[in-house]
């Protein structure tokens, strides 16, 4: 599976914020894009999820399903984390799980592998902003989809979680999965690094492995 | 929120807790035995000359009337006490008369109602005095949403405790518009809900009545009172709960 | 669980538990059909005349002032978001939404008919029949009001726009609504007719409204 975008261009909010990126990531691969606040990391990530029109270029999906548009085979981990305060931990889980469609696995281990089983019956308002950030990735645990979008996928996590963050991610990337992470922090993984902004998009071709355990 | 605020917060509650739960046994025994000897004076009261037996819902009805206003009062105390005195217990007070004052309202509304069908004919008449206590049952309820609708008990409690200060000062308002809107439209209906003058034969039972509802609404109070105390707690575990780190 | 159901089921369960639940919706309701009598006066005779027209009126207003936040809470948490890249069409999503609002508010409105008919002296077969129109015709409110509820989302603002907006859409369910209950009880108009045209106007909804409340959300989430 490969996807891949030439020439991206977007408009946002009446500027553009986006002006001809090209990259390139494959199964098994993982793109980190950085870049100063405001340079257009998050835009690049809701063009790829389909949020965002293209007003350029094009964005292309080798090998994927055929019936499916690219939407339907990612998974979107945003700045917000998609949960309901008034229901159940367990309960949010199992309604994404039935909601989003793929393939689907146990809720309850997942959450137990994110480390919040603890709190699996209790209002989701209770859960501190780490924990919220746990869930989201307890999402994409328990429905599998192949392409993963991130969008500063470690902020709010303690360095427990960054450590689960990676190894989740690594996971997920030895089965084959793509991931498309913006972020100013270290992953925590290896990956091709696409930078924004700073006078031209760059894709620097090292495998750049940040240090571990960087404050969030 | 550590242990110790957690515990500092409930140990005046605690002591609540302890003194009502030796207190209220005795509290519904004296309700229950109110209750049933003003019941009975009721039933044993004469029939009016006009109504027949049906006046006879003005014991039921009258002290309820009474009380959804009496309630609101209570409120107010309990708001002054949130904002002003910063009492710990004021707003679990607040929050817990509110049903219990709406729910003697609405049973002043539906006596009302009952009470009026033979002489109107209908289930409901626009008059001053029942349209008032419909407008006092509205905002009761909206002001049981206003709880419902915040999810932290003391930031509730605020916004609660100044909609009962507004709806304090605005209910005389409210009453006398009401009345000066009836006056213009209708004239005066010969029924009157008060009743002319007062029979001795009657002022007894409705006196006992309503001693008798009266303690009804302490003990449901401090009952209420017990079980949002408790509620809260449940919320802080469920709270420490979420917090710990898992095994 | 099937997705649809999934969504349904959310929606219901965040509908009863949060703030005052469905019955924040009634109390609307019960304020709105209690301040008519203080505009027209406490003539009774008057009120029985007027009641299916000012139950409708009511009922109107409920329902469409609380569709306000149907999109916009999904949102601003991010759902929005999510539900968009389900492998479910974002239309049967709208409809999924439009039907879990319906059972959580509308369904308490119609069952509140009966009490505030009461209040209005109408006797029970005024008020079946206005709660039968009314049964068939807040769908159709609730299924166009979505268009406005994701308008929301666009325009990132919600309140009085969104009700004139959407208001002027709602006044053919209001007009054949009271028609047909006024038909019930007195009219030489048969019921028939404008029940049936109540009918067509909610089944059109289904299908209008959920498409064009999609089309309308793609526009808000960037």
């Amino acid at each position: 599976m490969q996807l891949s975008g030439r020439g991206v261009r977007c408009v946002r909010g009446g500027r553009e914020v986006l002006s001809g990126l090209d990259f390139t990531v494959s199964s098994g691969e993982a793109l980190a894009v950085t870049g100063a606040n405001g340079s257009g990391k998050t835009s690049l990530l809701r063009t790829i999820a389909g949020h965002l029109a293209l007003t350029g270029g094009s964005i292309d999906l080798e090998g994927g399903e055929q019936e499916l548009t690219l939407a339907e085979q990612a998974h979107y981990l945003g700045h917000r984390d998609a949960m309901k305060p008034a229901l159940s931990v367990l309960e949010n889980l199992s309604f994404w799980r039935d909601f989003l469609g793929g393939e689907i696995s146990d809720a309850g281990q997942s959450l137990k592998l994110v480390g919040i089983e603890h709190a699996a019956l209790l209002p989701a308002a209770y859960l501190s902003a780490g924990q919220r950030r746990r869930l989201s990735i307890a999402r994409l645990l328990t429905v599998r989809r192949p392409i993963w979008l991130l969008d500063e996928p470690t902020s709010a996590l303690d360095s427990d979680g960054q450590t689960l963050f990676a190894n989740v991610t690594r996971d997920h990337l030895a089965r084959g999965g793509i991931v498309v992470a913006a972020t100013h922090a270290p992953l925590g993984i290896e990956a091709k690094q696409l930078r924004i902004g700073d006078g031209g998009p760059l894709v620097a071709a090292l495998n750049s492995k940040p240090s571990r355990g960087g404050a969030a | 929120m550590t242990l110790t605020t957690t515990l500092t917060d409930l140990a005046n509650p605690t002591r609540f807790l302890s003194l009502t739960a030796r207190v209220l046994p005795w509290l519904t025994a004296t309700t229950a035995i109110l209750l049933a000897i003003g019941l009975y004076q009721s039933a044993m009261a004469p029939d009016d000359y006009q109504q027949g037996a049906t006046v006879k819902i003005m014991f039921i009805h009258v002290p309820n009337a009474w009380l959804s206003m009496f309630v609101w009062g209570v409120m107010s105390v309990a708001a002054f006490g949130t904002l002003v005195w910063r009492h710990p217990l004021a707003d679990v007070a607040a929050k817990a008369a509110a049903p219990i004052g709406a729910a003697f309202t609405f049973l002043a509304l539906v006596t009302g109602s009952l009470w009026g069908r033979p002489m109107w004919g209908t289930y409901w008449e626009w008059d001053a005095r029942l349209t008032s206590v419909l407008i006092l049952f509205l905002m009761y309820l909206g002001l049981m949403a206003l709880w419902r609708a915040v999810e932290d008990p003391s930031r509730a409690a605020r916004a609660a405790a100044v909609l009962t200060l507004v709806g304090a000062i605005n209910l005389p308002i409210i009453k006398f518009s009401v009345d000066w809107w009836n006056t213009l439209h209708q004239p005066a209906s010969v029924f009157r809900m008060g009743g002319s003058t007062l029979d001795r034969a009657f002022l007894l039972p409705l006196l006992v009545m309503a001693v008798a509802f009266s303690l009804l609404f302490v003990t449901l109070h401090l009952a209420a009172m017990r079980n949002e105390i408790l509620r809260r707690r449940v919320r802080s575990l469920q709270m420490m709960q979420a917090s710990r780190q898992a095994a | 669980m099937t997705a649809l159901a999934a969504l349904i089921r959310r929606d219901i369960q965040i509908a009863l538990r949060v703030g005052g639940g469905a019955l924040i919706g009634v109390l609307f309701f019960l304020t709105v059909v209690v301040l008519m009598p203080f505009a027209i006066g406490p003539d009774l005779a008057l009120l029985t005349r007027l009641g299916p027209a000012i139950l409708w009126l009511g009922a109107l207003l409920a329902s469409l002032l609380t569709l306000d936040r149907l999109f916009m809470a999904d949102h601003d948490d991010g759902s929005l978001d999510l539900i968009a890249m389900s492998r479910t069409p974002l239309e049967l999503s709208c409809a999924a939404k439009a039907l879990a609002h319906w059972i959580a508010a509308g369904l308490p409105l119609i069952v509140a008919t009966p009490v505030l008919g009461l209040l209005l002296n109408l006797d029970a077969g005024s008020t079946l029949a206005v709660a039968l129109t009314l049964l068939v015709g807040t769908p159709a409110l609730t299924f166009t009001g979505i268009i406005g509820a994701s308008l929301a989302v666009t325009l990132h603002r919600g309140g009085l726009l969104l009700a004139v907006l959407v208001l002027p859409l709602s006044i053919p369910v209001l007009i054949f609504g009271v028609a047909a209950s006024e038909a019930a009880i007195s009219g030489p108009v048969s019921f028939g007719t404008p029940f049936s045209i109540l009918a067509a106007l909610s089944l059109v909804s289904f299908v209008v409204g959920p498409f064009a409340a999609a089309a309308s959300l793609r526009q808000g989430l960037d």
